[in-house]
């Protein structure tokens, strides 16, 4: 499903050139359930971003679903990502002036269109459809995180990308979420790659890869 | 349906959530709208007044002046100064021209006049009798100069309603006498108003003709015809109005002797062409005047550029989302256009109404009679929206070019 090879992504910082990743190479099969790990600025995100189509690489390949979308143009780019991946942030990332139901019809919005029936199955589906008038201001910091995964899931993307996605919660709202992606996992069979620092969701999954300095420095099978 | 429903609905939200930004925002708009409703109702106000005003006088009259007609659109000299035209020109005209009903030639000169203490010198014109059904004039009080009256040469005079006020200041003026040169003249009669309006008969002394042969020396061409200052004709059928003009024109060639390659010696106006002419320049002045009006619509499309632009960077993060989640930057694009295009059309309605409300309020008062025309509205509106689709390109712009990952990182 997604098959990164030799890929290097470089950040210009003014004059100074700042090597992110350097010569990543990684396989990840349909279904899989697999943790990124690793200290911060080891381009863990940046990764995520290369594989959530949200930024192109440098240099090096990227085959999603066998498609090599590395030099693809910015629409091609925007609408793999309304199709194919949901993204589940660390801030939650929620329109605060819309109700949780509208942020969750806003990830249809762009996938081909609004429902407000398939929007209150994905809010269901997190357990919040009790909460779909409520505003993210009124809801609590897992509740947020939940109504973001319903947001993500309602498209019915292949790929679900979440980065931290525990980091900004406690720990009980954070098994909350934890159970919820993992739920998905397995009843939907959908591909799940997480960026975490907490071993308790790296513990869940079926691979973890650890990235130091832009590199994969292990790769180790649970 | 949906494609479009949507931009929208998220325009209003954008707007709805801001309230008093948004209106802030587009007030200078609602002014200017406004102030160009306004301006452009009080000038078709106007422009119809003058042109009904006109139409009192007849819009069958014909106006024939002596003089050339110059390159400059006028008239060269005034009206008397050109000594071409002729009692006898008239007579031949009424003999002569046929769907003609009245034929009014007259000889104006400023006389001076004495009443009491009142030492003035004022127009007087002698006229005709048909001078009144030409004119489409009333009388008020009294009577007008009569046939016999003009046959005898009687020294009597009809006054415009605001001379007659003039001179004798609330008084009855029929039947009371005053000095004309060194004659004394009876007033038999005064005429009903006509308004306020260039040329109009309130402010005229008329006379017999044949009296004012009598008071002063009307010139006489070489040929011996007496000069008259004007000659005004109806004509009874309307349509026939053109044919009319070219065969007084032809006549009046012939008898003054012009050679083809001669310019006319007379102008012939009717007062369609004149009252096309005026509503013209009215119209012309009204445009300029809703132009300058439409300045504050450039300053309150400014203003909304500057609060797109503060609006794009506020919701930078949100854009970042709206990226996430795949909208494509045509989407970002739109949905910022729609909001610019969306509130200045909101300030043009808003406007609309104020210019209305405003004009109501002026014909109430009795200043003058607006008139709020359908073709404005529209068009002040189209220019409002126009005028958010143009200022809010570049914000929009801005916000659709966005990059994904800084704008999720913006706080």
């Amino acid at each position: 499903m997604i098959h990164l090879q030799d890929i290097t992504k470089v950040y210009l910082m003014g004059k100074r050139e700042l090597t992110v990743l350097s010569g990543i190479n990684l396989r990840i099969e349909k279904g899989e359930l697999v943790a990124i790990m690793g200290p911060s600025g080891s381009g863990k995100s940046t990764m995520l971003n290369l594989i959530g189509c949200l930024d192109i690489p440098t240099s090096g390949s990227y085959y999603l679903e066998g498609r090599e979308v590395s030099h693809l143009s910015r629409g091609e780019l925007a609408q793999i990502r309304a199709q194919k991946v949901g993204f589940v942030f660390q801030t939650f990332n929620l329109l605060p002036r819309l109700s949780a139901l509208a942020n969750v019809e806003l990830g249809l919005r762009y996938a081909g269109g609004s429902d407000r029936t398939r929007a209150m199955e994905a809010l269901t589906k997190v357990g919040l459809s009790d909460r779909a008038n409520h505003r993210p201001t009124e809801l609590s910091g897992g509740e947020q995180q939940r109504v973001a995964i319903a947001r993500a899931l309602a498209k019915n993307p292949p790929l679900i990308l979440a980065d931290e996605p525990t980091g900004n919660l406690d720990s009980r709202s954070g098994e909350e979420v934890i159970s919820i992606l993992l739920t998905l996992h397995i009843e939907q069979g959908i591909t799940l790659v997480v960026v975490t620092h907490d071993s308790i969701i790296a513990n869940h999954c079926q691979r973890i890869i650890h990235l130091k300095d832009g590199q994969v420095v292990s790769e180790e099978t649970v | 349906m949906k494609k479009w429903f949507e931009p929208l609905s998220t325009a209003w939200v954008g707007v709805v959530t801001h309230k008093l930004r948004s209106f802030l925002t587009i007030l200078g708009i609602v002014i200017g709208v406004a102030a160009v409703i306004t301006l452009m109702s009080i000038g078709r106000g106007v422009q119809e007044d003058v042109i009904s005003r006109i139409e009192t006088l007849g819009s069958d009259l014909i106006f024939v002046s002596p003089g050339a007609t110059s390159g400059f659109g006028g008239i060269m000299g005034t009206a008397g100064s050109a000594t071409t035209l002729t009692f006898e020109d008239a007579t031949a005209i009424s003999e002569r021209i046929p769907y003609i009903s009245s034929v009014a030639p007259s000889y104006s000169q400023s006389l001076q006049l004495i009443f009491g203490a009142e030492n003035t010198r004022n127009q007087v014109t002698g006229i005709t009798p048909e001078y009144k059904e030409a004119y489409n004039l009333d009388i008020a009080n009294g009577t007008f100069i009569s046939e016999y009256d003009y046959q005898r040469g009687a020294k009597v005079a009809v006054l415009g309603s605001n001379i007659a006020e003039t001179l004798f200041e609330g008084t009855d003026p029929v039947g009371q006498t005053l000095r004309m040169e060194k004659n004394i003249v009876r007033v038999i009669g005064i005429l009903e108003s006509k308004g306020a309006l260039m040329g109009s008969p309130d402010d005229t002394i008329l006379i017999p003709l044949t009296a004012m042969q009598q008071m002063v020396a009307q010139p006489r061409t070489v040929q011996g015809e007496r000069v008259v200052s004007s000659i005004a004709l109806t004509v009874s059928n309307q349509e026939q109005a053109s044919y009319v003009v070219d065969e007084i024109s032809g006549l009046l060639r012939s008898r003054h002797q012009l050679s083809p390659n001669e310019e006319n010696d007379f102008r012939i106006r009717s007062m369609e062409e004149i009252a096309s002419t005026m509503s013209e320049v009215i119209g012309t002045l009204t445009l300029f005047l809703g132009a300058i009006a439409a300045i504050s619509l450039l300053v309150g499309g400014i203003g909304v550029m500057n609060i797109m632009l503060v609006s794009v960077l506020e919701r930078t993060r949100e854009i970042g989302i709206r990226k996430a989640l795949g909208a494509r930057e045509r989407d970002i694009w739109i949905q910022f256009l729609m909001e610019a295009a969306f509130l200045t059309f909101a300030g043009g309605i808003i406007g609309v109404i104020l210019g209305w409300v405003v004009s109501y309020i002026i014909t109430s008062m009795g200043v003058i009679t607006t008139v709020v025309s359908a073709d404005i509205v529209i068009l002040a509106v189209s220019v409002s929206v126009g005028i958010g689709l143009f200022f809010g390109f570049y914000p929009a712009w801005n916000a659709s070019r966005l990059n994904p990952i800084e704008a999720l990182r913006f706080e």
